[in-house]
């Protein structure tokens, strides 16, 4: 849940990274956490690290300038993605604004995607909110490895199974060196500010 | 949730006339997203507020499951003591927890009296 201190003219929203395990939700954050300039960001928090799975949460605190004077605060986080962790991806969910999906274009992971998002559809529910009326976006990420022999989804293929039902954007990315990442923040950042101000500002 | 001036200079008016006057260094109110509405006190050095009411708000969500887990509703406190610094946490109505740091010069009873204390009227200020 969006918080609006009108004291200090500040807006809080939390953003969360979802997607199947290693299909790099923490590399989206640290790749941001590295070009983003000291004033911009805050500390990046990772916590319960194991090699590189995340176990618990990642935490991204960014400063995204103003809008009508009111400062946007946004707070990127991660979930784990491995499927033991359920429990976990749901408490990381509660006071969620807006969600990036984040999709593995290896086809070995294709049915994880399809049953990941399931579940971010489920947990959110268990929130008592609508995926469908959420900011979303998703994010095809690992583009670089479609030049490889190894055996990739196309885009066509990722939107067919995931993006039917909610017809959001969807960024083609390479996490590890950039492109797409700040396209995929720059969407979900407007689309959840968009929201809260809606939700929270200017319905009365 | 919108917080107005107000509101938060009702909350640490509470705060500070109750507990940092006792010496305790600070006091964070957060919400169960981990959002921080009040900040009492010390500024303490290199305190990174903000990791600090992220972890909180999930550790409450994950001991709350653990505490399902045993049969209980809820635990409504935690406290973790230090060599130097102490930590005492307790859910406020709802989703609101009340964090406290202080030092070996503040006795634990005594926070945990002020928090009781003050944890309706800080409800009831976040209500209006
Ligand atoms: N080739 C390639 N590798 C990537 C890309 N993005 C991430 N990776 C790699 O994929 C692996 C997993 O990335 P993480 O960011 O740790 O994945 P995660 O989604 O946080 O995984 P969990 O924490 O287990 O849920 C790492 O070795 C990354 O370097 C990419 O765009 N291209
Ligand atoms: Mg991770």
């Amino acid at each position: 849940m969006a918080l609006i201190d009108l004291g200090k003219k500040e807006v809080h929203c939390k953003i969360v990274y979802y997607g199947a395990g290693r299909c790099g939700k923490t590399t989206n954050l640290l790749y941001i956490y590295n070009a983003m300039s000291d004033n911009d960001r805050g500390k990046m928090l990772t916590i319960d690290t194991k090699g590189d799975r995340t176990l618990f949460f990642d935490l991204l605190p960014l400063n995204l300038g103003k809008i009508s004077g009111f400062d946007i605060r946004i707070q990127l986080y991660t979930v784990p993605g491995q499927v033991m962790y359920e429990a976990t991806r749901k408490l990381v969910l509660k006071g969620v604004d807006g969600l990036v999906f984040v999709a593995d274009p290896l086809k070995v992971r294709q049915e994880r995607n399809i049953e990941s998002l399931d579940d971010l559809r489920r947990n959110v529910a268990d929130h008592g909110l609508d995926l469908k009326e959420m900011p979303l976006v998703l994010q095809y990420n690992k583009r670089d490895l479609c030049d490889t022999p190894v055996p990739t989804l196309t885009v066509a293929e990722l939107e067919h199974d995931l993006n039917q039902e909610y017809k959001v954007p969807g960024f083609e990315a390479i996490a590890t060196k950039g492109p797409g990442v700040f396209e995929t923040l720059k969407e979900i950042s407007k689309r959840t500010v968009n929201y809260v101000a809606n939700k929270h500002l200017f319905s009365k | 949730m919108i917080l107005t001036a107000e509101t938060v200079d009702a909350v640490k008016s509470i705060v500070n006339d109750k507990l940092i006057s006792e010496n305790v260094q600070t006091v964070l109110v957060i919400d169960g997203a981990g959002n921080i509405l009040a900040h009492c006190g010390q500024d303490t050095d290199g305190l990174d507020a903000i990791s600090l009411a992220a972890l909180t708000a999930a550790n409450f969500g994950a001991t709350s499951q653990i505490a399902k887990l045993i049969g209980e509703n809820d635990f409504s406190l935690l406290y973790h003591k230090g060599e130097k610094a102490n930590i005492h946490f307790a859910r406020l109505g709802g989703e609101m927890i009340l964090v406290s740091i202080f030092g070996d010069d503040v006795s634990l009873g005594l926070v945990r009296v002020r928090v009781d204390e003050i944890a309706e009227d800080i409800n009831k200020i976040f209500e209006q």
